[in-house]
Formats: C-alpha cells, sequence, structure tokens
C-alpha cells in the first residue's frame, strides 16, 4: 500500500476517468431518477421535431405503485415477491456449491489444476450463448434434459411452460453460471489463510470439521462478506438470463423488476414508471448493502470486489 | 493428508461434468444434420456428421454473422481500450496515493455496481438519441464504458497493489516524475494485469445484452447477442444453426479465458493464488 501523503498528483490521475463517469453515470443517474417524478413516454419526451412536453407529476408514479401493492392482484407484488426469490435463492446456491467446491480444490489432490479448469467453463461462457444453451435443453420435445428423464422412465417436464418450472429452470440456469466466480473467490480467501494456523489446530487434535469452524470459516468472512454483496447486486440487476430464456413468461411468473421496468420502458413506452422501477430497485439494493454491512461489521469492501 | 479421498474425486467428477456437459451438447448439436437435431432419439455423439449448419451460419444472407461478429469485435475492443486509457491512471492514484477523499472515491467504484441498467438505459437512450448515435459503434462504446470503467479500476487496483513500491522509490530519487514513474516503472511490471483488465472488460462488452437490444435497431448493427437471438424464434427456433453459431461465438473466448484464467484469478481475489 502506498504510503505518499496526501498529494495533489493523485487527483491529476483520478481526474479523467471521475470526469467520464461524472458525465455517463452520475448524470444520467440523477436523470433518471428525475424521470420518476415526471409522466414521461416514448411520445412526450421530445424529438428532433417536437420540443419535450411532459409533465412533473409529483410522486404520482410512486403512490400509484405503492397503491397496487394492496390490490387483490397485484403484477408489481408479485414481482418483487420473484425477485427476491430468484435473487436470495441464486445467491444461497451459489455460495454454498462455491463453497464446497472451494473446499475440495483447496485439498491436496492430483489433478487439481484440471478439475479447477473444467469447473470455470460456465464463467467463460458468455451468459447470452449459456441462456440459448440452456432453452435449447429445456425444450420440452427435443431437449436433451427430458430426453434423458424418459429414458429413465419418469415423464417430461415442462421446464419453461409451468410457472413453477419455470422459476426453477431460470434459476438453475444462473446458478450455473454464477458458482465458478463465488468458487474462485473463496478458494482465493482460503489459500491466504496460514497454514500454521490449521498445523496449530491439528496438534491440539481439532477434528477437520472443528477446524472448519473455526478457522476457516471465521477467516473467509471479509471475502465471503464482499462476494455475497455483490452476488446479491449482481443477481438482482441481472436481465440477459431471464429475458433470453423466458421473457418473463409464462405470464409474468419469472418476471423480475430489472426485466419489467424494461418491458414498462421499451414495450410499453412508459419512461416515467420504468424510471420509478428503477428507483425502488436502487432503494432494495442500497437497504439491503447497508443492512448487510452493519450486520457483519465488515464496514469495508476491501479484500474481494466482484 | 494422506487418507483416501477417492469421494473428493468423485464430487468433482461429478461437478466438472455438470459444468461442461451444457458445452458439449450444444457442440454436439452443432455437428448435427436438422432431421437428427430434431428428433426424439438420444444421441450424445452425432450419427451424421456435418459442417452444413457452419457453412450456412457464416454465409447466410451475405454473411451477417460475420458482420455481426466484426460490430461484436470492435465495440468490445474500443469499450477495452477506452476504459483501460481512463481506469489505470486512476487505480494507481487508489493503490499508491493517499489522500482526502481516498476512501470515499473508493466507495464510489463500489456504489456504481448497484446502479440498475434498468434505470441508466432510459435517460442514457434519450442522450445517444440527442446525439444522433443510436445505431452506431461510438453509442454502444459509451454507454459500455459506464459499466467497465469502475470495475476496471477496482481490478487494477489489487494488480497494482501487488507491485512494489520499493521500486518507485528508487525511480523517485533517480529524478523520475510522478508521471515517469508510473509510464516507465509501474505500467510495464503491471502490464500482465492491464491486459487481463482489457480482456475482462472485453469480455463483458462482447456479452452485453440490454443496452444493445435498445440502442440497435438496424439489422447490420447488431451485436453477436441481439444476431443470434433472430435464430430464435417463439414457436420454431433454428437450433441447428443457433448452435454453430454459438459454438463460433463461444470457443475464442473460452480459449483465452482459460488461457488467462490464473491472472484474472489474481485480479479478481488480491491475493496469489497457489497450485
Amino acid at each position: 500500500m502506498g504510503a505518499r501523503k496526501n498529494t495533489w498528483i493523485a487527483y491529476v490521475f483520478l481526474a479523467p476517468a471521475l470526469a467520464v463517469l461524472a458525465v455517463l453515470v452520475f448524470y444520467p443517474l440523477v436523470q433518471g431518477i428525475s424521470y420518476s417524478f415526471t409522466d414521461m413516454s416514448q411520445y412526450n419526451m421530445g424529438s428532433k421535431f417536437a420540443p419535450p412536453s411532459y409533465e412533473f407529476i409529483g410522486f404520482k408514479n410512486y403512490s400509484d405503485l405503492f397503491a397496487s401493492i394492496f390490490q387483490p392482484e397485484s403484477v408489481f407484488r408479485d414481482v418483487i415477491v420473484q425477485t427476491l426469490i430468484w435473487t436470495f435463492t441464486n445467491v444461497f446456491f451459489h455460495f454454498t456449491l462455491g463453497l464446497i467446491l472451494a473446499l475440495l480444490l483447496n485439498r491436496n489432490i492430483k489433478g487439481k489444476g484440471i478439475y479447477r479448469m473444467l469447473l470455470i467453463v460456465p464463467w467463460a461462457v458468455p451468459s447470452f450463448i449459456a441462456a440459448f444453451s440452456w432453452t435449447w435443453m429445456y425444450n420440452e420435445t427435443y431437449g436433451v434434459l427430458n430426453l434423458v428423464l424418459q429414458k429413465l422412465g419418469i415423464g417430461a417436464i415442462p421446464w419453461l411452460g409451468d410457472s413453477f418450472w419455470a422459476m426453477f429452470s431460470v434459476i438453475l440456469v444462473n446458478v450455473w453460471l454464477g458458482v465458478p466466480f463465488m468458487m474462485i473467490t473463496l478458494l482465493g480467501g482460503m489459500q491466504s489463510i496460514p497454514q500454521s494456523l490449521y498445523e496449530a489446530a491439528r496438534v491440539d487434535g481439532a477434528s477437520a470439521w472443528r477446524q472448519f469452524w473455526t478457522i476457516t470459516l471465521p477467516l473467509l468472512k471479509p471475502v465471503a462478506a464482499t462476494s455475497t454483496v455483490l452476488g446479491v447486486i449482481w443477481t438482482f440487476n441481472l436481465f440477459n438470463v431471464i429475458f433470453l430464456v423466458t421473457r418473463g413468461g409464462p405470464v409474468r411468473a419469472t418476471e423480475i423488476l430489472v426485466t419489467y421496468a424494461y418491458r414498462e420502458a421499451f414495450l410499453n413506452w412508459n419512461f416515467g414508471m420504468a424510471a420509478t422501477y428503477g428507483v425502488v430497485i436502487l432503494s432494495f439494493l442500497l437497504a439491503f448493502t447497508i443492512i448487510y454491512q452493519r450486520m457483519l461489521k465488515t464496514g469495508s469492501n476491501e479484500g474481494v470486489y466482484y | 493428508m494422506k487418507k483416501s479421498n477417492w469421494w473428493v474425486h468423485l464430487l468433482l467428477i461429478i461437478s466438472s461434468f455438470f459444468a461442461v456437459f451444457p458445452v458439449l451438447w450444444i457442440l454436439s448439436t452443432s455437428f448435427k444434420p436438422k432431421s437428427e437435431v430434431f428428433s426424439t432419439e438420444l444421441h450424445f455423439i452425432p450419427e451424421t456428421f456435418t459442417l452444413e449448419n457452419y457453412i450456412h451460419v457464416l454465409t447466410r444472407a451475405d454473411g451477417v454473422f460475420l458482420q455481426w461478429m466484426g460490430n461484436s469485435f470492435l465495440i468490445a475492443l474500443l469499450t477495452a481500450l477506452i476504459s483501460l486509457f481512463l481506469s489505470t491512471t486512476a487505480a494507481y492514484a487508489i493503490s499508491r496515493f493517499k489522500f482526502k477523499g481516498r476512501g470515499a472515491i473508493n466507495y464510489l467504484f463500489f456504489l456504481t455496481q448497484m446502479f440498475p441498467g434498468a434505470l441508466l438505459v432510459i435517460p442514457l437512450y434519450k442522450i445517444i438519441n440527442g446525439l444522433g448515435l443510436l445505431n452506431s459503434y461510438f453509442g454502444l462504446v459509451l454507454a459500455y464504458a459506464t459499466v467497465a470503467i469502475p470495475f476496471c479500476v477496482m481490478m487494477m487496483k489489487n494488480f497494482f497493489d501487488t507491485i512494489p513500491y520499493e521500486l518507485e522509490e528508487a525511480a523517485r530519487v533517480d529524478g523520475l516524475s510522478h508521471f515517469g514513474t508510473f509510464y516507465r516503472i509501474v505500467l510495464p511490471l503491471a502490464l500482465p494485469g492491464v491486459a487481463v483488465t482489457g480482456f475482462y472488460s472485453f469480455i463483458t462488452a462482447w456479452n452485453e445484452f440490454l443496452f444493445a437490444l435498445t440502442f440497435l435497431s438496424e439489422q447490420k448493427m447488431y451485436t453477436l447477442p441481439i444476431g443470434l437471438q433472430q435464430f430464435v424464434n417463439q414457436f420454431n427456433t433454428d437450433w441447428h444453426y443457433l448452435a454453430a453459431g454459438a459454438i463460433i461465438v463461444t470457443v475464442p473466448v473460452l480459449i483465452i479465458f482459460l488461457w488467462v484464467q490464473r491472472y484474472l484469478i489474481a485480479g479478481l481475489t488480491s491475493g496469489g493464488t497457489k497450485g
């Protein structure tokens, strides 16, 4: 870590990146938030031929959304529940499977390099390709999964045709995609734990199970905390998989906030409402991150970044 | 640690199988003739081996697939170059200097991860539309830079952290300026890290879907994710062609990815990876 004191040169080095981010991220962010207080749509947003004619409508979008939660048939409420199921199921499996595989790879075994290479393949496959491949495997008539199930005497499963199985299927695709990253970051964390701790524990006669609970897990906490926070953020915002595999269907059963916001913006052309969804997403994530970091009292985001 | 660990191997073999199977299945599909692809017989290895799907994909509609590949490549390359150019010095500053607001700026980069693409896409659409950059390479590159720059900064910082500080002190004593030290001493040492960070932003752009879907409407400007989607039709998807396209897109990325994985992992975990 550098030890140079407060120096102007640092700001010079930072300036270009910060300037670009200000223009391309923070300015649009503020604009996006401001749109959520308007009735902006494709038709009144303004163009070369017509000046913008959308109007400030205060908190109307928010109050409409909030009111819709309490209606008996609320798509918005379903979408929130589905977003939470989608996010936490994914991150739970990313973490547990990633942890198990990292523990296995952290042992002294033959062929470790080959296993690791094979296991990170899903990470290296472009996610849109993964989405296509799985959609093909899920095909009800010709898909390999149903062909195998039928060979085994189990009937075909309507992978993408039934609301439960559709959610199961998109989660499975994303679990497949996301486990390697978690495995690699946790493995990195494990390898930075000093071996001497385990040796001392063995001298004291601690079982492997006890070593895991008293050494590995506690020391893995900073890495695990950061990578699960990022996991939640990324999964919450993930668009590709659901859009390409189910398009939110059947009948919105796999719609999450991000895909729903996209639908509102670019299929219904209702930008004001879509921006409101965006603000809802951002608030969820900010609240989650703050609460989670308080709970773990890690405070910083040192260690693993993403 | 010498106990029999056959069960470790068993678990790893099963997991590896699940990790690799979808790719192998798409590979197998890509070499099957249409009649065998749409058949209820289960063949893991094609009965009749054909290259027809590849030929069709590459030559269809005056080679539009190659055009998409070119678009994707150019956009991804420009994104990688621009974000590297902008993020390297920033990462260096965060890694090496103590200055007011360092923690805050570091956190700011982390915070941008949280901004939903679904929220940014509307104002960006408006900005890019206003600049007349819809359906252009540059419009998309601008949008991708928003995602790529923050994580390039975070990743490069991890690489800079591993370079011994003493080297720079020596260079400074020898009379090199700050920029000279950075440019002549640190950057060459960090070159593997720069390359890997560049590669990572390249594949992020190569994979991106939401912005491309929104900003591109002319078929000849499509990137691969949008173009390949053309094969997918709700009722009648040409899976045999799609599989061939998927393999062409995946193999180069996969090879480079596995080749640089060690450096990639080092950048992501900010720690050495042994064995």
